[in-house]
């Protein structure tokens, strides 16, 4: 299984801070929607594109993260169809294909650990009303960790419940996961404990 | 050394270990014992994880009910299955958590992890994802991540269960290598019978105590 997530490499953009490829994204993103230029929107299409190819990852893999996207696009493209016009639609299309590959392009070369940095920083004026920016930072990299064990662990009660002839019954299939998955937030919290984190 | 001083435990009322008195001097000891006989339990004593009911745990001197956190630094834990226990998606980001949750300064945390991973010859894992490593990769990222913040005693609950016969071996022999005093609750018999002391844990109690060479053969006569 791929996650879209981080890919090791040392391009330019791997080098550059997590704080300034967000704050680029923020302002690119003003701009392709504030600035009422139909030249700027199509010509940042291509140069976006430059950008997630030059994170270095598998093209394969670069292309199979563009799938879920290519259909959200898809549908953005056929609500402007049918409620406005075609030019609205293309423009609409190409500042979220924009968008989304530069996004792409920033989680693809930021760790985890730098986002989750990010966000602790973003955080820290919200201290004095009880937020706890690294309480937020290990939650947001254990999501991220999670997703691949949960997928693993759906496998496998697919599997086991197949072979009782179960597989099309989603409680048969969801009460299990609910349980182990909860079960593995406990032990991990034990890890997490058990290697000095300190609530 | 870890001593263990009449604890007893138990969880919502029913016994799981009953008036335990222990010293551990010795540099690998293994524990042993059915599902269910407390010893996971036992281990967890001994880093704080678990604090007992009554008595006290003594890790050199220091009573783990006084000062939880400066006995997890001192005694590092490898779990029984690292997908519970690696907390970072990337291996080098892994081994980074344990040193910034010691405050440990960014330069020294990155010459650290090097030399964690290469330990193991597993310097080419640091930017690879966690879940596309294999079992035994995965147990000798934990165990690096353990090691990494230099723990002065290591306890392993059940470290090869989960793994192939190649892992196993690459695990056991990373154990053997260890030059720290080691804790390890295992049913592989053959990973602790070099050991100098195994404890049999049946039903929340020491059972037996001794050389493996005496040990081993009860427990096996016990299972049957």
């Amino acid at each position: 299984m791929t996650i879209g997530l981080y890919h090791p490499g040392h391009s330019p953009l791997h080098r550059a801070s997590a704080g300034a490829k967000v704050l680029a994204l923020v302002a690119i993103s003003l701009v392709l929607f504030l600035v009422p230029s139909t030249l700027v929107v199509f010509l940042s299409v291509p140069v976006a594109f430059a950008i997630y190819l030059s994170t270095g990852a598998p093209f394969r893999q670069l292309m199979a993260q563009l799938r879920g996207p290519a259909i959200l696009l898809g549908l953005i493209f056929v609500f402007h169809l049918l409620f406005g016009s075609i030019d609205e639609g293309i423009l609409a299309v190409a500042r979220f294909a924009t968008l989304i590959l530069l996004a792409s392009a920033v989680t693809l070369s930021t760790p985890i650990s730098e986002m989750a940095e990010l966000v602790e920083w973003l955080l820290r004026p919200l201290r004095p009303l009880g937020v706890n920016p690294e309480k937020v930072g290990l939650a947001i990299a254990l999501a991220i960790r999670f997703v691949p064990l949960i997928a693993e662990e759906f496998r496998h009660i697919r599997e086991a419940q197949a072979a009782r002839g179960l597989a099309a019954n989603p409680l048969a299939l969801i009460v299990p996961l609910v349980i182990r998955t909860l079960k593995s937030a406990d032990e991990l919290a034990d890890a997490i404990e058990a290697r000095g984190y300190e609530r | 050394m870890i001593v263990l001083e009449a604890v007893s435990h138990d969880f919502d009322g029913r016994p799981v270990l009953v008036e335990i008195d222990l010293a551990l001097p010795e540099r690998r000891i293994g524990i042993v014992g059915a599902n269910g006989s407390g010893k996971s339990t036992f281990a967890r004593l001994l880093n704080g994880l678990v604090l007992p009911k009554t008595g006290r745990v003594l890790v050199d001197g220091t009573d783990t009910r006084k000062d939880v956190k400066a006995i997890r630094r001192k005694v590092g834990f490898v779990f029984q299955n690292p997908d519970h226990q690696i907390v970072m998606p990337i291996v080098g980001e892994d081994l980074a958590f344990g040193l910034k949750a010691r405050k440990i300064p960014k330069g020294e945390i990155d010459s650290r992890i090097d030399a964690a991973l290469a330990r193991y010859n597993l310097g080419h894992l640091r930017e690879r994802p966690v879940h596309l490593l294999s079992g035994g990769e995965k147990q000798l990222v934990a165990l690096s991540a353990v090691l990494v913040t230099d723990p002065e005693i290591v306890v392993f609950d059940e470290p090869t269960t989960l793994l192939d016969l190649r892992n196993r071996n690459r695990v056991a022999e990373a154990i053997e290598a260890l030059p720290h005093p080691t804790l390890v609750v295992s049913h592989d018999l053959d990973l602790i019978a070099g050991f100098e002391r195994v404890l049999m844990i049946e039903d929340g109690r020491v059972a037996a105590d001794g050389l493996p060479d005496e040990v081993l053969p009860f427990y096996r006569e016990r299972m049957q």
